[in-house]
């Protein structure tokens, strides 16, 4: 039989018929499109037992009540707790974004001692016994030498009580050096204590309010209780209320806003001053207040020395401007000042705060609806009394080594002026603790600050993630995270009613982790005698529920409480306290650097969509930053077209970015909406620690700015700082 | 010039027509066969369930039937192939002695890991089921989609569809696709089924249509029963 092409083919043509009469291909089509549903790398959420657990958030000092999601033993969503008395329901990105700092790449998984040279990366495991000891030892033999005061810790509040464990930790040990994190609340509580007298945090009754004038304040881009704010603007422009922004450049808030007005930076105080003078001068203000202490001379003060033309050069708004504004401000029926810029993280010119505080009794909108209240968290904190020892009371005599209570009267802790003292060999510290807070990014000048950390020979870190503290650190004793803990989460942020909420082991801890609570008890019980008197409880929950006593069932089942009132004032508004007369006379505070090297003034700004306090961005959040932020592995920085053409600069030309304090290599965006002369760059980038997706991310604006000590409050005022701008 | 002759030679020249059917007759068949009886042993893996697992027996020893292990949640979610804690309520430790629950004790029972049973009836993530809407509102029994699963000594074998990873129980045991009762396929056809022509307690409205002999595909429900039939937006009950 011959074999050929014929029977082939036709051997190929029954080959096909017999095909599409057999279940193959159209079993192979079914099946093959089932396969591409299914990649491997599709995330599939696990199936099993739903179940809700509430909780709140810690991302940031935002409080927000949060929902969990779990299916089993996984929390496979955060959502806003519906009827929180913060944000209804509500959550931001960062909140959102929260499971990946649980289950992320970036968590220290055990306790970890440094073997490298400090930042190399090199860590051994060792165990919790092992890290408690060696705490312990360092610990003992500083005591014994009378060093006691040698011994600091940096936290992220003063309110709760894993903070007042460190302060206790300390009282007990002998050492004042107990330091938080800055933020507006430092100065808001000052500007509160030397103009009305009390003991008291700003609570905004912003939902009421219906006139906003916002000192730069980003509304929505994280300022106060970021999604409480949120909601207070979605209300305002619902309810045609007036949002008036005032900032050199064009925020998102500045953006949303009914009016944006740029300034000069740096020159708020002065405008706030200027607009006192003119509701003062047409005789706008609230006649009751008219009367209060200090009033005749601040009359005075800005009558003469901030005049509409003087204060329309200075600030560079034209007076026509300032006149309306003031006008319409003063004739609102609830209007509304505030200020901190961006999401708060700077404390700010006392200045500022003050004049625009006295903006607000101008129009008699203290302690009203709508206005601005004095409030007061309970503290619900009553610990025995502690017993110290003769070390304990020496070691506590001694000043503080930031200046606070001494140089500084009137402030608690000047974490900003920490890096210089260390650095010029004014003082030392032979131990410090972190915990909650991450000071060599977040704090301005944090080269300078990681020199000072350099030479402190043993630091802690307590951090539940790789960040930049962490990474420097001799030992890490990882905290749980959120998610994973019991912890009180007392929360003011401008709220009217300030709101303590529980967090809760959501999940069991997913690694060798230990609350910090645990450690620091741990560590005072295993140096023995008063120290371990000093902490009777058992465990951090135990302490956490007996300090709680009633609140605490309530908190188990509700997640939140009510904590705390509105003070009643008693006493007189104080326009202008001796402090002020003495030390600045509302003098603004300048930016460093000569005009002449640095031809042009560089400030920061905070989107939403970027943190920059403890938390770094997890990996959504990044994620979610626009190209006009950062543009691949560069920072860009917003220049206005005109200077711009002055410098030769054209958008997504890469530039070198130099001021007094640093440099970096930038991407130019041309933008109209900042003012000539003025570039920003965003905050919460050039992270160098957490993981891949974050670090390595543009440049860290704190490199680039130091500290500007406010000449009353001793607190950071630096608002921005001269630079240069050139081709590369 | 051509002429019948030659056209008969030229076919004859290159073989006669035989060869060619008994060509194609060859390929058809050899297809037919790989079709029908060689790839469905290619697609198809044979795994065993890590424990042989009695159906009979556990039915008899408890009280409930199905529900005492495959259980509704509070919440009206369905738990599924029950997980190690349930289990252990009554083998903490083995009651008998043979050797599967031995295994099952020893493995995973002591060391508190979840046994990786093989689900039969394992749909994609995109398919979403609510086995309350069909156990307890249409009062559909088990068997209906599982069949008689809980009449069994032992656990069948697992056949894993090599290209999508899901049990051969979806497509069915016949390959052909075709199937003699309702449980011995899952495919969205087979649910398209019952809910293309089942009314169920419930009024509807048809709503307008314009081709008057096209099928109407647009039902409004009036009746507050849960419709059973397709109706717009339907593809969303299922594809969340
Ligand atoms: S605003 Fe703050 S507290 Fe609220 S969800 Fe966002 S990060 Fe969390």
């Amino acid at each position: 039989m011959n074999i050929g092409r014929r029977s082939f083919l036709s051997f190929v043509i029954g080959g096909a018929a017999g095909t599409a009469i057999t279940p193959l291909p159209w079993k192979l089509i079914d099946d093959s499109s089932i396969w591409s549903q299914n990649w491997p790398w599709t995330p599939v959420p696990p199936d099993g037992e739903y179940s809700q657990v509430n909780s709140v958030c810690t991302l940031c000092p935002g409080g927000c009540g949060i929902t969990l999601r779990k299916v089993d033993d996984r929390v496979v969503k955060i959502e806003g707790m519906k009827g929180h008395p913060i944000n209804d329901g509500g959550l931001c990105l960062m909140g959102l974004s929260g499971l990946q700092l649980l289950y992320g790449p970036t968590r220290v998984k055990t306790p970890l001692k440094r073997v490298g040279k400090r930042g190399e990366g090199k860590w051994e495991k060792i165990s919790w016994d092992e890290a408690i000891s060696e705490v312990t030892k360092k610990l003992a033999d500083i005591r014994s030498n009378g060093e006691s005061h040698a011994v600091g810790s940096i936290v992220d509040s003063e309110s709760g009580t894993v903070p007042n464990l460190f302060k206790r930790f300390l009282t007990a040990y002998g050492s004042p050096n107990f330091m938080t994190m800055p933020s507006i609340q430092d100065t808001y509580g000052m500007t509160l204590q030397l103009m009305q007298g009390v003991s008291a945090q700003a609570g905004f009754d912003a939902e009421n309010a219906d006139f906003i004038l916002s000192f730069g304040s980003g509304i929505i881009d994280g300022w106060g209780s970021p999604v409480r704010m949120f909601k207070a603007n979605s209300a305002w422009k619902a309810n045609g209320k007036k949002v008036v922004q005032i900032e050199p450049r064009l925020s998102n808030t500045a953006a949303k806003s009914d009016k944006w007005i740029p300034i000069k930076p740096g020159t708020e105080a002065v405008l706030a001053l200027g607009l006192a003078n003119v509701i003062i001068t047409n005789s706008l203000d609230s006649k009751k207040i008219s009367r209060s202490t200090g009033f005749e001379s601040f009359k005075k003060l800005v009558q003469n020395e901030y005049s509409i033309d003087k204060v329309s050069k200075i600030t560079g708004i034209n007076s026509a401007t300032i006149v309306s504004l003031a006008k319409n401000f003063a004739r609102a029926s609830k209007p509304l000042a505030i200020c901190g810029k961006g999401q708060g993280s700077i404390p700010g010119s006392l200045n500022e705060f003050m004049a625009v505080h006295a903006l607000n009794a101008l129009v008699g909108n203290i302690n009203k609806e709508g206005g601005v209240w004095a409030v007061t968290e309970t503290d619900y904190i009553k610990w025995p009394k502690l017993e110290m020892d003769s070390v304990a009371e020496n070691g506590m005599q001694k000043e503080r080594i930031d200046g606070a209570g001494s140089e500084y009267p009137h402030a608690n802790s000047l974490l900003n002026r920490l890096a210089e003292v260390i650095n010029s060999g004014d003082g030392s510290l032979e131990v410090i603790f972190v915990s909650g807070a991450n000071p060599l990014y977040s704090m301005p000048d944090s080269k300078a600050m990681k020199t000072a950390f350099d030479s402190i020979p043993f630091v802690v870190s307590f951090s539940s993630y790789m960040d930049e503290t962490a990474d420097n650190a001799d030992l890490i004793l990882p905290n749980h995270v959120y998610l994973e803990r019991y912890e009180d989460v007392p929360t003011l942020a401008g709220l009217s009613k300030p709101i303590v909420g529980l967090t809760r082991p959501v999940v069991k801890p997913q690694f060798d982790t230990k609350h910090v609570g645990d450690v620091v008890m741990l560590i005072a019980k295993a140096l023995g005698g008063g120290m371990a008197d000093a902490f009777p409880w058992e465990s951090y929950e135990a302490c956490l529920k007996e300090t709680l006593g009633v609140k605490w069932d309530v908190l188990v089942e509700k997640g939140f409480e009510f904590n705390g009132d509105k003070c009643i004032l008693e006493g007189d508004f104080n326009f202008y306290p001796e402090a002020m007369k003495s030390l600045s006379n509302f003098t603004p505070v300048s930016a460093e650097g000569s005009a002449i090297s640095y031809p042009l003034i560089l400030i920061p700004y905070d989107t939403i969509r970027l943190a920059n306090g403890y938390i770094g961005d997890p990996p959504f959040a990044i994620k979610a930053v626009e190209d006009t932020v950062l543009k691949g592995k560069n920072s860009c920085v917003e220049i206005n077209p005109k200077t711009g053409k002055e410098l030769g600069l054209t958008e997504g030309r890469y530039a070198s970015l130099l001021t007094p304090r640093g440099k970096a290599k930038v991407k130019v965006h041309l933008y109209e909406g900042i003012m000539p002369g003025i570039i920003a760059l965003p905050r919460g980038l050039g992270h160098t620690a957490y993981d891949k997706y974050l670090a390595g991310k543009g440049c860290n604006f704190n490199e680039l700015i130091g500290p500007a000590e406010d000449p009353v409050s001793g607190l950071d005022a630096a608002w921005g700082i001269r630079a240069r701008l050139t081709k590369v | 010039m051509s002429t019948q002759d030659d056209k008969a030679k030229e076919v004859s020249a290159d073989g006669a027509a035989g060869p060619i059917i008994l060509f194609f007759i060859l390929g058809l068949a050899a297809t037919l066969v790989f079709g029908w009886v060689i790839f469905p042993k290619l697609l198809y893996s044979q795994k065993k369930q890590p424990i042989d697992f009695n159906h009979i027996l556990h039915v008899e020893a408890v009280e409930e039937g199905c529900e005492s292990c495959h259980f509704f949640r509070e919440d009206g979610s369905f738990s599924g192939i029950p997980k190690l804690a349930q289990c252990v309520e009554c083998h903490e430790d083995a009651q008998g002695e043979d050797p599967n629950e031995v295994k099952f004790v020893e493995e995973y029972v002591a060391n508190g890991r979840e046994v990786p049973w093989l689900v039969y009836a394992r749909q994609p993530d995109c398919v979403f089921f609510s086995h309350a809407a069909h156990v307890k509102k249409a009062e559909m029994d088990c068997g209906t989609c599982h069949g008689h699963i809980g009449e069994s000594e032992h656990s069948r074998v697992y056949e894993e569809n090599r290209i999508t990873g899901y049990s051969r129980d979806i497509w069915g045991k016949n390959i052909s696709g075709l199937r003699k009762h309702t449980w011995e396929r899952m495919k969205m056809d087979d649910c398209a089924e019952c809910h293309a022509t089942k009314e169920i307690k419930t009024d509807v409205e048809t709503l307008p249509w314009p081709i008057n002999w096209l099928p109407r595909p647009y039902e409004k429900q009036t009746g507050n029963q849960a419709r059973v039939k397709t109706v717009k937006e339907a593809c969303f009950v299922c594809h969340k």
